[in-house]
């Protein structure tokens, strides 16, 4: 029992410490699982001899949760063994939990996953007081299910309907919070009070038994004729449904475990989870998941693609030129993370506007209570808005968010560099344009970078970073620590037009407008991408990102191309949107609507006038085919994108689609997604799809010698 | 006239019918769509050609409520068109799916017709919501209803039956369902149930009790004697049948039908329609029949619907091959076999729900494909399947290999 210390002492108490040798933290493997029910045997054993048991961690956190290194390699042929696993982990739960003496968990750490579930498991719960703790079930973020009885326990401890939250959004809590829920019997302040807390509710409680084992004992919330009110069950699977789309399978077995289960005894209920946990945990969404949100997530976060051997930076002062939105939004995550923030515009008023929509964004947090006044002081204190390039002095990095014209970024970069602190990097949040070439505006092209914020940046997570040509490993190194500071995550990417994900978007958006080209419907369009998990159809994208700039960067593309002496392939999408933005001028919604109309206080809805001007009688092409199309013409993008060299490796695009622009999530992102298809199969279906619909479809060169040699993108 | 076809029949295994049974964690709409995905599988059958789904279930409430028929057929998979009833004759309701399915074929208003039945007492209890026959006074003062298992007795002591009578005939149904257990009678239709990663939750019947004795069955306790005694039912009996002294309560849970859960289904239709999706006919629906017969005494059924089904075929009993009585209790079988003089070695060759469990709507559904499944095995050409009915009635159903 190396991984579970069993010491008993004078009055009977068995107190078992789990310490799992030579890892950081418990997690659920093999290791585990085989000290656990040996234990839980020797417990039965020693029964009359013992008053009570009482399970704590001598790690920093209690329980980390599952193995998930087993999990993703567990394959759907391995089904019967995984069942047979789970059912024995839950064998051995239970039988502690039927051991007749109380069984008590001293939390004295996080415990999450299957942590929390041995917790659960136990007669009552006792925690440490202190909020950094995290307990709950967050496994259906990583399109899983708490499958040690979790769900089972959860549903039977605070009735269907209270439980379920916990469940479906994994949402985490503090021990403070768990108390007032009924999950934790109460918290102490240290760990001392912590076991002292565990021995009295032993000696109190003698002959402790779960609720669920009592005669009598009815489920929480249960009618006469079902497990929760019909409202809740009639509505909620429903929206449900409405918020994933069906593109989810992790929350749809966790409701239909935890109903089915509401209906049965404890034991049943328990299999029926059991069933549920092992059709996910083989099916591909939930390995998708991992991939992208565990492992590819863990890698960067602990800077895989950050260039070793540079210390480092902390930022303390920080200057954004240009108060627009996108300025104004970095200069408020900077000054929530206590970074002083130099904001410059062209005058006093527009640098003070930027700071403005600090304290809207502030005074809706005090509005809902999340936020103190003195809290909200100090952030803006750290905004300080000025017309004054001389004000930017001693920055140790200066971002420009000024329009997306060359001329206009040269001029303010050349007026801000020199401001910098010694040793301090300069920043476009370029969008689209190359940064090598933006570079050439600067004294120190080494020092130079692209950091490209997302809007609206105080909610999207990501960073784009790009490194241009002479970009140097320590100037990279500096900017992911900014990143980091800021709380977001970053992607790295080299330099190209459009980089990464303003190139993969574009298709998205063009690959919509083609379709209505051909004469499908709107309304099919919009929601044969919803229905693959797109947040927002590519229409209504297009009209909220404006069909008249798009025109005008691909205007200035083609331009630039043709100086390079190369033309731009011809992309059916572009007539419909020149044909929206100049021929109807309907250019978007800030030029008064575009395929939507913006009516005054209503809803908007498609503009009436698409089907005379798209529709054409007799086209019909399969939504499977729409569908396809959508994910497709992105993750193809992506392939082409990696084949140029501008992404290195799949963690980045698949992150960066994800976080950045909105690919739906269960994919795993762009790469991740093609992965999951299988390199073959994409390829084929990438060559039907480019016979019906395009060259653009065909499979790039990468993708067939990946295909080939049996690879995968990673 | 269309003759009515049987192409196909399925059933689950009967699972204990308790929350330790294996069949308990199936929901009864899963366990029904489970055969109804298999049967799509196994005849590779468009089930856009299927024309109705008629479906037995004697407890349509709770999970098993709201036309369980259509709901399973969506939750299958088959195509909308497929419309679906739920069907109520007591026990006798799979038989009668089976049997109205026949009359629609040789109407000719349909074709192709699915039919069986479907149970889940575990999680649906019978009597679990209180029936008008048994709970409006009136009705209880005019029409002297007793429980079934009363009726059993009565018809038992009626007949002369003694407790080893009844305890034999159990343990013959114990050791014939054994035999063709072991010996794989039951293959031919049964349907394993899995779960939806294909794990196996039962691949055969989990009531059979192989190691069942005279010695065994002999230390149960009566199970409705109390109900009777007490309860006061004999009385209400006893004012129907003053002949008798006393009711003489020998049944128990040995030698009455199991508590179980289940499906069956069948696929009937027209030669023409067999012809045009390559279904095989199996066997032809020869003649049915439905009866009433007194209704406190109520599980005296069998016998007359028998009778008036051999009627209507022009035949005699002594033309039948191979007979299915449902055995919801030894007296019910023992009054048929005694009333219609028939061979002993006809009756159940396969044991039967004393051993297996009575699904009460999905049981007659099974019956037929163990009759059918028999018949083939034998190389025989006739069969009758019965049942005895609650509230006083009978049903029959005459097959025919072809």
């Amino acid at each position: 029992m190396s991984s579970i210390q069993y010491h008993q002492d004078i009055d009977g108490i068995v107190t078992l410490t789990i310490d799992m040798p030579g890892q950081s933290a418990n997690t659920m493997n093999t290791v585990f699982r085989a000290d656990y029910a040996a234990t839980v045997e020797r417990l039965q054993a020693d029964c009359d001899k013992i008053t009570g048991v009482i399970i704590t961690s001598a790690k920093k956190t209690f329980f980390a949760g599952g193995d998930l290194n087993s999990l993703l390699a567990v394959q759907p042929s391995e089904k019967a063994a995984l069942f047979e696993r789970a059912q024995s982990m839950k064998a051995t739960m239970r039988q502690l939990e039927r051991l007749g003496k109380p069984v008590v968990a001293a939390i004295n750490g996080s415990a999450l996953g299957g942590g929390f579930e041995l917790c659960l498991a136990c007669h009552a719960r006792f925690a440490l007081n202190d909020p950094s703790i995290a307990l709950g079930l967050p496994e259906v973020g990583l399109g899983l299910l708490p499958g040690g009885g979790g769900i089972v326990r959860m549903v039977r401890l605070l009735g269907l309907e209270s439980a379920m939250p916990y469940l479906l959004e994994g949402t985490t809590f503090s021990p403070d919070k768990a108390k007032t829920l009924g999950l934790v019997n109460d918290t102490a302040t240290d760990a001392e009070e912590l076991m002292r807390l565990a021995r009295e509710w032993i000696k109190a409680n003698p002959e402790a038994c779960q609720p669920w084992d009592r005669k009598g004992w009815r489920l929480p919330g249960a009618t006469e004729l079902a497990p929760a009110s019909l409202p809740f069950l009639r509505t909620a699977p429903v929206q449900l449904m409405k918020k994933t789309r069906g593109c989810y399978p992790a929350p749809m077995a966790i409701f239909s475990a935890a109903v089915e289960g509401a209906v049965v005894d404890f034991d049943t209920a328990s299999t029926i989870e059991s069933r549920h946990f092992v059709g996910l945990a083989t099916g591909p969404v939930a390995k998708n998941l991992i991939t992208t949100f565990f492992f590819q997530m863990n890698e960067i976060k602990s800077d895989k693609g950050r260039p070793t051997g540079v210390p480092t930076k902390r930022f303390s002062r920080v200057g954004v030129l240009g108060a627009g939105m996108m300025g104004a939004g970095i200069a408020h995550v900077n000054a929530m993370r206590g970074i002083t923030t130099v904001l410059k515009d062209v005058t006093p008023e527009q640098a003070a506007k930027g700071k403005s929509h600090s304290e809207k964004l502030l005074a809706k947090r005090i509005a809902r209570g999340s936020m103190t006044e003195a809290r909200r002081d100090e952030v803006l204190k750290a905004i300080v808005p000025t017309a004054e390039a001389a004000d930017l002095n001693s920055c140790e990095l200066i971002i420009e968010a000024v329009f997306e014209n060359r001329e206009l970024k040269a001029r303010v970069t050349a007026e801000a560099e020199p401001q910098l602190a010694q040793g301090g990097i300069f920043a476009s949040n370029t969008s689209t344009l190359p940064i090598t070439g933006l570079a050439q505006a600067s004294a120190n092209p080494e020092r130079f970078i692209g950091l490209h914020f997302f809007s609206p940046v105080d909610r999207m997570p990501l960073v784009e970073v790009i490194k241009g040509q002479k970009t140097s490993p320590e100037t990279l190194a500096n900017a992911l620590d900014y990143v980091k500071q800021i709380g977001k995550t970053p992607i790295v990417v080299n330099d190209s037009r459009g980089f990464f994900t303003s190139r993969v978007f574009g298709t998205f958006t063009k690959e919509g407008a083609a379709m209505l080209g051909e004469g499908v419907p709107a309304a099919l369009i919009e929601n044969a991408a919803l229905s693959v998990g797109m947040p927002v159809g590519p229409l209504a994208v297009m009209d909220e990102t404006s069909m008249a700039l798009s025109l005008s960067v691909k205007r200035q593309t083609e331009a630039d191309l043709a100086a390079e002496g190369k033309t731009m392939a011809h992309h059916p999408g572009w007539d419909v949107i020149k044909r929206m933005a100049e021929g109807l001028n309907r250019p978007g919604r800030a030029g008064g609507g575009g395929y939507y109309e913006y009516p005054e206080g209503e809803p908007k809805h498609l503009w009436s006038g698409l089907a005379a001007e798209f529709g054409k009688p007799g086209v019909d092409v399969p939504l499977e085919d729409l569908r396809d199309r959508i994910l497709y013409i992105q993750a193809i993008e992506a392939i082409r994108i990696m084949q140029e060299g501008v992404i290195e490796c799949a963690r980045d695009a698949n992150i960066g689609s994800v976080l950045g622009i909105g690919f739906p999530r269960w994919t795993g992102g762009v790469l991740q997604y093609v992965n999951m298809v299988g390199l073959p199969a994409f390829a084929q279906r990438a060559t039907e799809l480019a016979q019906r619909y395009g060259e653009r479809f065909a499979p790039p060169a990468l993708l067939l010698e990946m295909a080939q040699r049996g690879e995968r993108f990673a | 006239m269309n003759e009515a076809f049987i192409f196909d029949t399925l059933r689950t295994p009967r699972g204990k019918g308790r929350p330790d049974g294996r069949l308990h964690e199936v929901n009864p709409v899963d366990l029904l769509a489970g055969l109804m995905q298999a049967l799509q599988k196994r005849q590779s059958l468009d089930t856009a050609e299927v024309e109705d789904a008629l479906i037995g279930c004697v407890m349509p409430v709770g999970e098993q409520s709201g036309c369980i028929a259509k709901t399973a057929a969506l939750r299958a998979g088959w195509d909308w068109q497929v419309p679906g009833v739920q069907l109520d004759r007591y026990c006798g309701s799979g038989i009668e799916a089976v049997n109205i399915a026949a009359a629609k074929i040789r109407s000719g208003w349909e074709s192709l017709i699915v039919a069986g039945g479907v149970e889940s007492m575990s999680r649906v209890a019978m009597g679990g919501t209180p029936g008008p026959r048994d709970t409006k006074p009136e009705m209880v003062f005019q029409l002297k209803p007793v429980p079934t298992g009363v009726a059993a007795d009565l018809l038992a002591t009626l007949d002369g039956h003694s407790r080893e009578d009844v305890d034999a005939y159990a343990l013959r149904s114990q050791q014939r369902a054994a035999r063709a257990r072991a010996n794989g009678y039951f293959a031919k239709s049964l349907v394993p149930v899995t779960d939806t990663n294909g794990i196996t939750l039962l691949d055969e019947d989990e009531l059979i009790r192989a190691d069942s004795s005279m010695e065994k069955l002999g230390t149960l306790k009566p199970s409705f004697q109390a109900m009777g005694e007490i309860g006061g039912f004999d009385v209400l009996a006893l004012m129907k049948y003053p002949q008798l002294e006393r009711i003489r309560h020998v049944h128990t849970g040995g030698n009455s039908s199991g508590i179980v859960d289940g499906a069956s289904l069948l696929l009937l239709g027209t030669e023409d329609k067999g012809r045009e999706l390559g279904l095989t006919p199996r066997a032809r629906i020869v003649s049915v029949a439905a009866v009433g017969t007194e209704p406190t005494l109520m599980l005296a059924g069998p016998a007359p619907a028998s009778r008036l089904a051999l009627k209507k075929a022009g035949l005699s009993i002594d033309d039948i091959d191979l007979i299915e009585v449902n055995e919801a209790f030894s007296s019910v079988v023992l009054r048929f076999i005694s009333e219609m003089k028939v061979d002993p070695e006809k009756v159940n060759v396969n044991g039967g729900a004393i051993a297996m469990g009575h699904p009460l709507g999905a049981t007659g559904g099974m019956l037929i494909g163990t009759l059918l499944d028999e018949l083939e095995r034998r190389q025989l050409r006739r069969g009758l399947v019965t049942a005895c009915v609650a509230g006083g009635m009978g049903i029959a159903t005459i097959i025919e290999r072809v």
